[in-house]
């Protein structure tokens, strides 16, 4: 420490005097920059690997079958369930995603759907259908929506999230693979 | 031969030539405090930090057992609630251990709040306890995601779409906490890693340096009214007080600790035996629908806020009025740094307070409770109160069942039973007029749907008829006071 502290004080006095770079002052100077290098070699893809969720995300979206389509009578909101297609082995129940399937009087000839997402669009809690008073009602603060998933009172910023849907072969298919919330409605 | 005591004192001299235990003590655990100092309001902190050594311990033996992951984490729970010798008290000890440091934490800060410690030279002392709350609050909320079951699952669901309400990158941060495109796998692993690693990894650290910083400069005197701190003459001031009155903090001033430790300790191992851990309420299985999830006590009050405040404001309360009221509490030092540190001569902090664990408590009491939410069983499993349908005529019968059948109870009590969300309906008659009533069911408003396709007419004439019956005997239903108004009939077709 004294050797390296006695050559840079003599620069002051003479600026036009370079301080030699002693062998201790560029040792140090290169084990820094080895070490931002090898930190990088180790943050980047820790970050990466951690932030690896944000990535291929518009792939996440795919059709899959709900059931035949006598399963959902006109007029009636029924609960079905699909297995989420982008899944861990180990993910156990909480791939198997239902929602609220609401078949509507054919339209020139082509049945008709509507497929809402089971989260409440106020703070995603699941919404459950009266059918008596066709509506449904959202167990966490009070959300209420009419049976087009439209809001009837309560908190709720917009209707139920709705899924794309599509038949084919006599099968009704959704579009799903993602949960929605208000940042990425379906 | 030497006698016993030269020997141990010999050996401890060897030790300390070595370790410098001596030396080491008298700069921490016996570092002077002043005598009023070891006083009973000053055991909170202490009681927090025994909380959170006894979290270490009962969570490191839970983790024995607990696998984080969704195919196995209910199963598991339930086998350490079942099977494994004496999991449940572990279970126990490890909630009870957290409701009592999120508890004693609080206390604790209200404490240095009210006695004005944060004020100079203690500033980073309370900054460093406000990160260590906030971690406290982390640690508490990725404690209940370990639970794995109904309520944890719908609150990450709750998290996520809060999270999902700020501008720009709310979508990200949703991605980042589930890990993937649902609450699955990775998301349990997330919570675990952030639980047991991350979490409590930073709150050592912050506790290391929170003492460091205690012990840098000295306990808060205990306040005395009229004195001031002025940095300009504090140092030697405490100089002085430590000089006059200054005790060790170990042996002299830790009695007061060490038993309230043990009533900290009796408390959570009491609490573990008689209560017994929080019971699963059915594995995270989000098919199962028919569920009402709540927070745990530290969040019910937020739980309240969303449901209670005018929803166009809940934006706004997420993006801004959080965030300001975090940065606000660590701002306190800064904002008032100087003078007066008794609670009596400073009526606002003690104002502010009390108005702020009165409104956390209220809010927490009203989530308790959550009347806002529809009682989803109120309209099968809460009959019409038998006197409020004896003598009636064939169609306010009729209209009772119609108020049952179409779930009115869910929402609306009748005798104080059913759903609290919309008024109590069973003095309903002195309140509105029939065509009011008739209004109201059709087109709904003031936070009730409209019925009005939902509804036939003759089902409307008649929940209508049921509802003029209800007004309490003696008191004549509501009426126009204005005659009606009789058309002329010879204009009436022209």
């Amino acid at each position: 420490m004294a050797e390296s502290k006695s050559g840079p004080t003599s620069g002051p006095t003479n600026p036009r005097v370079v301080p030699p770079v002693t062998r201790r002052d560029f040792l140090f100077k290169l084990g820094l920059g080895l070490n931002v290098i090898a930190a990088s070699l180790v943050a980047i893809p820790v970050v990466g690997y951690v932030v690896s969720a944000l990535f291929h995300r518009s792939a996440q979206q795919a059709w899959i079958a709900l059931g035949d389509l006598d399963r959902f009578p006109v007029n009636e909101t029924r609960l079905a369930t699909y297995r989420n297609p982008f899944t861990r082995p180990w993910d156990g129940v909480t791939a198997d995603i239902p929602c609220w399937v609401r078949r509507t009087p054919d339209a020139s000839g082509q049945p008709s759907f509507q497929i809402f997402a089971i989260n409440c669009a106020h703070l995603g809690c699941p919404v459950r259908w009266f059918p008596e008073s066709r509506l449904f009602m959202c167990p966490c603060h009070g959300g209420v929506y009419y049976e087009d998933g439209t809001v009837a009172s309560g908190p709720p910023p917009r209707g139920l999230y709705e899924y794309a849907y599509r038949v084919k072969g006599g099968r009704l298919e959704v579009q799903g693979g993602e949960t929605p919330n208000l940042a990425e409605p379906v | 031969m030497p006698g016993l005591a030269e020997r141990a004192r010999r050996t401890f001299g060897w030790f300390d030539d070595r370790l410098h235990l001596k030396a080491i003590f008298d700069s921490t655990a016996g570092h002077p405090i002043p005598r009023r100092s070891a006083s009973w309001w000053y055991v909170f902190g202490s009681g927090t930090l025994v909380c959170f050594i006894l979290q270490i311990v009962t969570g490191i033996c839970l983790a024995l057992v607990y696998v984080p992951s969704p195919n196995e984490a209910y199963a598991s729970l339930e086998y350490l609630n079942y099977e494994q010798n004496l999991g449940w008290f572990l279970r126990g000890v490890h909630n009870w251990g957290s409701v009592f440091m999120v508890g004693l934490m609080t206390i604790h800060m209200i404490q240095v709040f009210l006695f004005g410690a944060y004020k100079y030279p203690r500033e980073l002392t309370w900054v460093v306890g406000c990160v260590l709350f906030l971690l406290t609050l982390g640690a508490a909320f990725t404690g209940q995601i370990m639970r794995f079951d109904q309520d944890a699952y719908w609150g990450l669901q709750i998290g996520v779409s809060i999270a999902a309400r700020i501008p720009f990158v709310g979508e990200s941060i949703v991605h980042l906490l589930q890990g993937g495109p649902i609450i699955g796998a990775e998301t349990l692993s997330r919570f675990f890693s952030l639980h047991v690693f991350v979490l409590p990894g930073l709150l050592i650290g912050g506790i290391v340096v929170h003492l460091r910083l205690v012990l840098t400069r000295g306990i808060n005197e205990f306040p005395v009214e009229g004195q001031e701190v002025a940095p300009e003459t504090y140092a030697a001031e405490y100089e002085e007080l430590l000089e006059k009155t200054g005790i060790r903090f170990f042996p002299d001033g830790v009695d007061k600790d060490i038993v309230f430790a043990a009533l900290v300790l009796f408390g959570i191992v009491g609490c573990a035996a008689i209560l017994g851990p929080p019971i699963p309420n059915g594995p995270a299985d989000p098919t199962l629908i028919n569920t009402a999830p709540r927070p745990d006590f530290y969040f019910l009050s937020l739980f309240a806020a969303f449901a209670l405040m005018p929803p166009y404001l809940e934006d706004f309360v997420i993006v801004y009025v959080l965030p300001v009221m975090v940065l606000g509490l660590f701002a306190i030092p800064f904002l008032s740094n100087v003078g007066e540190k008794h609670p009596r001569r400073r009526p606002g902090a003690v104002i502010a307070a009390t108005l702020a664990m009165t409104t956390l408590c209220v809010m927490a009491w009203e989530g308790l409770d959550s009347d806002w939410s529809p009682h989803m069983d109120a309209w099968s499993g809460t009959a019409v109160p038998t006197h409020l349908v004896e003598g009636r005529t064939p169609l306010e019968l009729q209209g009772a069942l119609v108020l049952q059948v179409k779930q009115c109870r869910n929402c609306h009590a009748l005798d104080g039973s059913g759903g609290k969300r919309g008024p109590d309906l069973s003095n309903v008659a002195t309140r509105l007029t029939e065509d009011q009533l008739v209004r109201q069911v059709l087109q709904g408003g003031g936070n009730m749907p409209a019925y009005g396709k939902n509804l036939t007419p003759a089902e409307v004439t008649a929940v209508v008829a049921f509802m003029r019956t209800l007004h309490p005997r003696g008191q004549l239903p509501a009426r126009d006071s204005a005659p009606p108004a009789v058309p002329a009939s010879g204009t009436a077709g022209s």
